[in-house]
């Protein structure tokens, strides 16, 4: 792997126009991924999906070179109906379009930042490959007391003219004070074994609200990392809804931190996985000042001998008095090949908190099964009541309606 | 009076050491100090081949450091791996002949061994640093053909049963403490409860250690044989002193079928003085395999001493139908830590598990439950329920759940919960309108919230361990 990531990593300077000084520091991250590598289960964040495995055996050798200099055609098929929204489209992993039209164009300011690399770090060695092979990358500003009209949905659309195995995205959000977003995140996959790296960053004012649906519903053979990044401010809100479903392989990670005064983060989540998919959800919620608040729903139903893994960690620094913190995982396993793990964990200094969290995984309930039966409906019906209302418990924390119908179309639940 | 009464309490009241000649084995650990133990144990040549093995694993092997307590690292060469009273070289044949300070010491601790005082119902095995020196109702046992005695004493008399169960649930190959326990030993427990037989008294163990600068390793090894039932406790104290001292123990449990084990520990090392100055380190590896059909370990612990607790009593059920059980209280104060909590491997159909956990944490220190409920694609309809609370007393504690829940099977069955909190102001004022002081309110409602746990505790044990929750937090509140 090491001779192929020189390789492109070669090409890639060389068809862009970069200072020395970027250049270095994009080699820089490239050294630390190549001593690091794909993370392995022995890592702790990654002990219940060794990626390093499964990249091996889904994709096998990954290549890094992407060519952005010609535009894809983009597919207009997969525009979402019924739903007025503004668009970034991504094809294969380059912004191919950015449709602000509903909005006020003097209060979105989109910055190209593809040279301020050394600002993100995470830490992480897919952080690291991400920062050496991103290409361009884009910020965009809500300016303060700005509301978005409509959402705002960002396309991932990858077709059979992709060009390399690896595809690294980022984008940032800074939401300044009294400002809202709605954002969706779409995948639209039919290109193969391809490998996702995508960083998002995401910086709330006072007052900002964000509400940030993930949806990965359509069957594909990729393999996706999906990190979010998100810091609050002051009486800031994030809400988070994961849809993890279509992928072969997925794993979300959720960071937030709470770091103003009464600021809150909900995060929820379904995995609906049939087959051999292998998902993860991990969420890190870091209270670090008094009175913050955040509550985490995420529930899966699992057939086949799928697999899906939860971790999620609750963080209470000593400053952070009064926080109110909740978290409860549940699973379905529908067949005897199918696995659910868990981490919940709790990390507490200070006294005066309410925290707690619960995780139940098992069969369906047989005595449901059994009344729903004597009223009449077969066991498949049953067990899609069952499962229809399992589900839309998550589906109905969405707090945006609109938004709400479409995912509850897009699952396949009702009310 | 009260406040001196309070005063008095808040001293570790074990703390004192017994002033008595020791035979010590030279510094440092290597194969001779091996053969040294060995030797003087005068062990057979298949137990020096058990110690060598681990021996030459251990040297492999890598001290671990993914927990949460960090501690200076130890140096093994540094050590004693062998001390006991003079006195014991030629064993003593009866108490008369034991030395009267070991007698005296024991007294001190609670534990008379004379015949005219000794606790009712309870047979006692008293191990002193590295030796057993004393145990009680030995003939009484015998009649219902129970093996109750020191575990060097059945390596000689009951060559078969060691052999074939020690090193079975904690092999030699397992993680570095444990490893090191194998190859270095001492003394310990052993007891062996014949087919359908309901042992009549509690069995128990006093661990204490004196000689300093010295670790303690004793390895306890019970079996219950077919259809049997047997209750087992362990009480451990050590003096006050300023350097750290190290306690690596090995358990092992065996229930064959339909047999049932009931352990309880209460666990008072000295935990250190209040700017965390010295203190046992504690690092125990207990372990139970359910191996029959129908048979259940049941594990109950207060932790309340040591500077740092690092341990993990497990079940493995194999046998259908079997079940474990994990009851805890863990508390510390000052700069104490602890990381503590269970693993149940679910084997077998239909196991059942059961996990209670309570920690408390005041002062400066730390707490970690961590456990791992692991039920394997075969354990059909098994089940496990999870329940971990913490109580967080001032804001300079911390309070950790890390529980690993993997489910690999769609006919079982697992539930976790875990909360966090600290004493409700309601609670307080209601106790202390009705004339408790803040202390009396704190001790009464400490004591409800581990009620669950004090319950499984045998009930002489149940009252010492309620005290002793109540001293533990002497003074945290103020």
């Amino acid at each position: 792997m090491k001779e192929q990531l020189q390789k492109d990593f070669d090409n890639i300077v060389k068809n862009l126009n970069l200072s020395q000084k970027d250049i270095e520091i994009k080699k820089f991250y490239l050294d630390n991924f190549i001593t690091r590598g794909f993370p392995n289960r022995k890592e702790e964040d990654w002990k219940f999906s060794d990626l390093n495995q499964i990249i091996k055996k889904n994709i096998g050798e990954l290549s890094f070179f992407n060519d952005y200099t010609s535009t894809n055609k983009v597919d207009t098929s997969v525009f979402v109906d019924g739903l007025e929204h503004n668009k970034i489209v991504f094809v294969n992993g380059r912004i191919e379009k950015i449709d602000f039209d509903y909005e006020k164009k003097d209060q979105i300011e989109i910055i190209d930042q593809s040279e301020a690399i050394s600002k993100y770090n995470h830490n992480s060695s897919l952080s690291d490959l991400n920062n050496a092979f991103i290409i361009k990358s884009f910020k965009i500003v809500v300016k303060n007391g700005y509301q978005w009209a409509k959402p705002l949905i960002i396309y991932h659309t990858t077709n059979s003219k992709i060009w390399s195995k690896n595809i690294n995205l980022r984008l940032d959000f800074e939401l300044d004070k009294n400002t809202s977003l709605r954002l969706i995140d779409l995948f639209n996959d039919t290109s193969e074994k391809n490998f996702l790296n995508i960083f998002y960053n995401f910086d709330l004012k006072e007052n900002a609200v964000l509400k940030n649906y993930k949806v990965d519903k359509f069957e594909n053979k990729n393999i996706k990392y999906s990190f979010n990044n998100i810091e609050q401010e002051k009486n800031s809100i994030s809400e988070t809804f994961i849809l993890s479903s279509g992928s072969n392989f997925l794993k979300n990670e959720i960071n937030c931190n709470l770091t103003g005064n009464y600021s809150s983060a909900f995060v929820n989540g379904i995995f609906y996985l049939n087959n051999d998919k292998h998902h993860e959800i991990r969420t890190i919620i870091n209270h670090l000042t008094e009175n913050t608040k955040s509550y985490q729903l995420i529930k899966g139903v699992l057939d086949d001998s799928s697999k899906a893994a939860y971790q999620g960690k609750i963080f209470v620094n000593s400053k952070a008095q009064k926080t109110d913190g909740y978290q409860l995982s549940k699973a379905i396993l529908l067949n005897k090949n199918s696995e659910f793990n868990a981490k919940p964990e709790l990390e507490i200094y200070a006294d005066d908190v309410k925290c707690s969290h619960g995780s139940a995984s098992g069969s369906l309930n047989e005595d449901s099964i059994f009344y729903l039966m004597s009223r009449g409906l077969n066991y498949e019906q049953s067990k899609e009541l069952l499962i229809n209302g399992f589900l839309l418990d998550v589906v109905d924390k969405i707090t945006d309606v609109e938004i709400k119908n479409l995912i509850k179309n897009l699952i396949g639940v009702k009310e | 009076m009260r406040d001196k009464q309070i005063e008095k309490l808040k001293d570790y009241k074990y703390g004192f050491s017994t002033d008595i000649e020791n035979t010590k084995a030279p510094k440092g650990l290597n194969e001779e100090v091996i053969k040294f133990i060995s030797n003087i144990k005068k062990e057979p040549q298949w137990m020096l081949d058990f110690r060598l093995k681990a021996f030459e694993r251990f040297k492999q092997l890598k001290e671990p450091n993914w927990q949460k307590p960090k501690y200076p690292k130890i140096d093994y060469q540094d050590l004693y791996y062998y001390s006991a009273p003079k006195s014991m070289d030629d064993k003593p044949k009866s108490l008369d002949e034991l030395d009267p300070k070991l007698l005296e010491t024991y007294k001190k601790l609670g534990i008379p061994l004379q015949e005219q005082a000794r606790l009712n119902g309870i047979a006692v095995d008293a191990v002193f640093d590295s030796v057993s020196v004393a145990t009680t109702f030995r003939e009484e046992l015998t009649k219902h053909g129970i093996i109750f005695c020191p575990i060097s004493e059945a390596i000689q008399n009951h060559p078969e049963l060691v052999k074939k169960y020690l090193g079975s649930v904690i092999p030699t190959t397992d993680h570095f403490f444990a490893t090191l326990n194998s190859a270095v030993f001492t003394d310990g427990s052993f007891a062996y409860i014949p087919e359908g037989v309901r042992c009549p008294m509690e069995l128990s163990t006093y661990f204490r250690i004196n000689a300093s600068n010295t670790g303690q390793f004793e390895r306890t090894l019970i079996i219950a044989d077919k259809g049997s039932y047997v209750s087992y406790l362990e009480g451990c104290t050590a003096p006050m002193r300023d350097e750290n001292q190290l306690h690596a123990a090995n358990v092992e449990l065996i229930a064959l079928d339909d047999a049932e084990i009931k352990y309880s520990t209460v666990q008072n090392w000295y935990p250190g003085d209040k700017d965390g100055k010295g203190g046992i380190y504690n690092f125990v590896t207990k372990r139970g395999l359910c191996k029959g059909k129908n048979s259940k370990i049941s594990w109950t612990q207060v932790e309340t001493g040591s500077a740092i607790t690092w341990k993990y009593p497990s079940c493995i059920l194999k046998g259908d139908n079997s079940v474990g059980e994990f009851y805890s209280i863990a508390i510390t104060n000052n700069h104490q830590k602890a990381d503590t909590g269970t693993k149940m491997i679910h084997l077998g159909k239909n196991t059942k598990s059961k996990i209670i956990s309570k920690g408390i944490s005041a002062g400066f220190s730390d707490m970690t439950y961590r456990g791992l409920v692991d039920i394997s694609s075969k354990a059909v309809n098994s089940n496990n329920y999870t329940q971990c609370d913490s109580l967080l007393m001032g804001n300079k504690c911390g309070a950790h759940t890390v529980p690993y829940i993997k489910n690999k099977n769609s006919e079982s069955n697992i539930a976790h919960e875990a909360t966090t909190s600290k004493i409700s102001e309601d609670q307080l004022h209601y106790c202390q309108q009705r004339g408790l002081s803040a202390e009396e309110a704190i001790g009464l409602i400490v004591n409800g919230f581990c009620k669950e746990v004090l319950q499984q505790l045998p009930m002489e044990f149940a009252v010492e361990a309620q005290k002793l929750v109540g001293i533990s937090l002497e003074g945290s509140v103020g």
